[in-house]
């Protein structure tokens, strides 16, 4: 049930960031991913919707190693990654949220930047040096939580942050990799409207000059940012296009958007 | 990690670098604390007969040694022994063959039981849980089965025999267990300060993310495995240092250093003391080490089942072992919130 590619385009117009082909996923013979074939185009924010136990999470396990795929190859500009292991993905210019929020409970937000910066820029390994040497992230650490918001909160255990604050915590997460490729697992879940339109500002800002994949069920969130839309039902690609050309396509209002009280 | 979550002791991870307005007073406690720990070290042999006293010292660095491994990188290993152990045959052989002295036989030691750590770590590492503890234990067997097995070098059951103590000449050292005490005592603070070092080091502070989030780590581009392994070999390496130095003050290699009751008693050291904080290993090693001595020398019979009692009781009504107890109780008097109350992080590894 694959559709042809031309309601996105012209393919080959534009340089392909993210693609994979025939990607299935196979639990115990349950298939939550069927032979799903994607080409997210370099620089687009690409929104990937479907409702619950579509396989949307699977997938992102699958693009980001946390899951080998049963059949199916996945490439980054070109680069054959399929296989590798979490960190290599991670080395390879993309990164991950995780849809239910995963942090260090007792490292401040400060300290998770400098994790995450030192996670990119090596040294983890100096087992013989002090930890101070951490300090020389701190600087960029600081900017990536004033950007998110979190600038008052540095020094305060990532356990105690109230939920808005652990969903900003995570996309700093996100940025200090300073990837090419963004995979963001429904950052606004649970958000109230605020916090809602606060994130879809800030996907906004930090979209320029990046490739941004991120799932939502939110309507609004999805017609703000998404240049192209893939609908994913039962772990297969139902439909593909433009917001608008996915939210008239007969197949996916009966499916989807006619059972959800979203949009 | 199912096994050590519950008694994991997060609010010892490294402290945040930098702290808050309280961090002067924090660090001149720290500081009279390590005083008041060497103090101790120094008196030791005086207030306790020497050989005693050099059994705490090498048993708290082996206690220490394990910590590294389940305090801070969450990983029960059960099979601890065969570092410990091997150590002490390798020492004790090196000593009696070679002659070397007995700085050197320790460290030979170390080192080979870092070589023995690699391939085993390698294998089991992929493994959290019980399922490490398991393979780590059946690699201990292993190692246990082969020195049984080969008596012409290791005296199989028997043990090895007439290790003697080498030490550039000085004949106080090579005869008197008291001076003995002194010249080890360098090669046990050198262990426990490199401990330490491992522990407030970047890779200490990615160690604790691996425990505290594997997953979340793997996102941030750490290589999981990788820290495990070198964290396994350290652990090891310290392990075996305390063991050659354990065997050679003994003057001779039982058997029992390669058996599973070994890994047995360092784990219960390092859990009675408090893990995740270094001191507890060194707290539980003095409590142990010393009830088993007075036990043995009042001739009871069953020390195993008061020692196991003593664990049970403590690990039942003190989860964070003796240490977390008491700086969780001295924190609360000084108006601090404990440690025990930060939650735990969850295991990341499923559930994303
Ligand atoms: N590790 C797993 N083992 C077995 N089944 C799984 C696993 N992960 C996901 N699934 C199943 O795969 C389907 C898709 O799940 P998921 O990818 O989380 O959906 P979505 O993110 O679209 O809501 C669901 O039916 C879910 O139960
Ligand atoms: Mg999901």
């Amino acid at each position: 049930m694959n559709d042809p590619q031309d309601t996105v385009g012209p393919p080959g117009s534009r340089t392909v960031a993210l693609s994979a082909r025939g990607l299935s996923k196979e639990f115990r013979g349950f298939r939550a991913v069927k032979d799903v074939d994607l080409d997210v185009v370099e620089g687009e924010v690409h929104a990937l919707v479907g409702p619950n136990g579509a396989g949307k999470t699977t997938l992102f396990n699958l693009l980001t190693g946390y899951l080998k795929p049963t059949s199916g190859t996945i490439t980054v500009h070109g680069k054959d990654i399929t296989g590798k292991e979490p960190e290599q993905i991670a080395h390879e210019g993309v990164a991950r949220s995780f849809q239910i929020t995963s942090l260090f409970d007792n490292l401040t937000p400060r300290e998770h930047l400098e994790l995450a910066l030192q996670g990119m820029a090596g040294g983890g390994m100096r087992f013989w040096r002090s930890d101070s040497l951490l300090r020389r992230h701190r600087g960029r650490a600081d900017e990536l939580l004033e950007h998110v918001g979190l600038a008052g909160l540095a020094e305060r255990p990532a356990g105690e942050l109230a939920y808005g604050q652990k969903r900003a915590l995570e996309m700093a997460l996100v940025l200090a990799l300073d990837p090419q490729v963004m995979l963001l697992d429904e950052p606004t879940a649970g958000m109230g409207r605020e916090d809602v339109d606060r994130t879809i500002e800030l996907v906004r800002q930090v979209a320029a000059g990046r490739t941004v994949v991120f799932v939502d069920h939110n309507m609004h969130v999805v017609g703000s940012l998404a240049d192209h839309v893939t609908v994913l039902m039962s772990g297969e690609v139902l439909a593909r296009g433009t917001y608008e050309q996915v939210r008239n396509d007969e197949r996916v209002v009966a499916a989807y958007l006619g059972e959800d009280t979203h949009a | 990690m199912s096994t050590t979550t519950e008694t994991d002791s997060p609010g010892t991870a490294p402290a945040p670098a930098g702290g808050g307005p309280a961090l002067l007073g924090r660090t001149r406690g720290r500081w009279l604390l390590l005083a008041a720990g060497l103090v101790l070290a120094l008196v030791l042999p005086w207030v306790i007969y020497p050989p005693v006293a050099m059994d705490i010292a090498a048993w708290a660095l082996f206690a220490v040694a394990l910590d590294l491994l389940l305090g801070y990188a969450g990983l029960l290993s059960f099979g601890h022994a065969a570092f410990w152990g091997g150590s002490a045959y390798v020492a004790g052989l090196t000593a009696l063959h070679w002659g070397l002295p007995f700085p050197l036989a320790a460290l030979a030691g170390a080192g080979f039981a870092m070589l023995l750590a690699w391939p085993i770590g390698v294998l089991s590492v992929r493994r959290s849980g019980i399922y490490f503890a398991m393979v780590t234990l059946a690699f201990a067997q292993m190692l246990y089965f082969i020195v049984n097995q080969w008596r012409g070098l290791t005296g199989g059951e028997n043990g090895l025999q007439g290790v003697p103590v080498h030490f550039f000449g000085l004949e106080a050292v090579e005869t008197d267990a008291f001076f003995f005490y002194y010249a080890a005592l360098p090669l046990i603070l050198l262990g426990m300060w490199f401990a330490w070092r491992v522990v407030h080091s970047p890779f200490g502070r990615v160690l604790v993310a691996t425990r505290d989030n594997p997953a979340r780590a793997r996102a941030l581009g750490y290589d999981v495995e990788r820290y495990r392994i070198l964290v396994f070999v350290i652990s090891a390496g310290l392990a075996g240092l305390a063991g050659g130095v354990f065997a050679i003050s003994h003057g001779f290699v039982s058997l029992q250093e390669v058996a599973w009751q070994t890994s047995g008693k360092v784990v219960l050291l390092t859990v009675l003391g408090g893990i995740g904080t270094l001191w507890g290993g060194i707290v539980g090693a003095i409590v142990i080490v010393i009830l088993e001595d007075q036990l043995a020398s009042s001739g009871f019979e069953g020390i195993g089942i008061i020692t196991g009692s003593v664990f049970i009781a403590v690990v039942l009504l003190f989860r964070r072992g003796i240490w977390g107890t008491v700086s969780d109780a001295l924190a609360r008097r000084r108006g601090e919130r404990p440690a025990a109350e930060a939650v735990s992080a969850a295991d990341g590894e499923e559930g994303l």
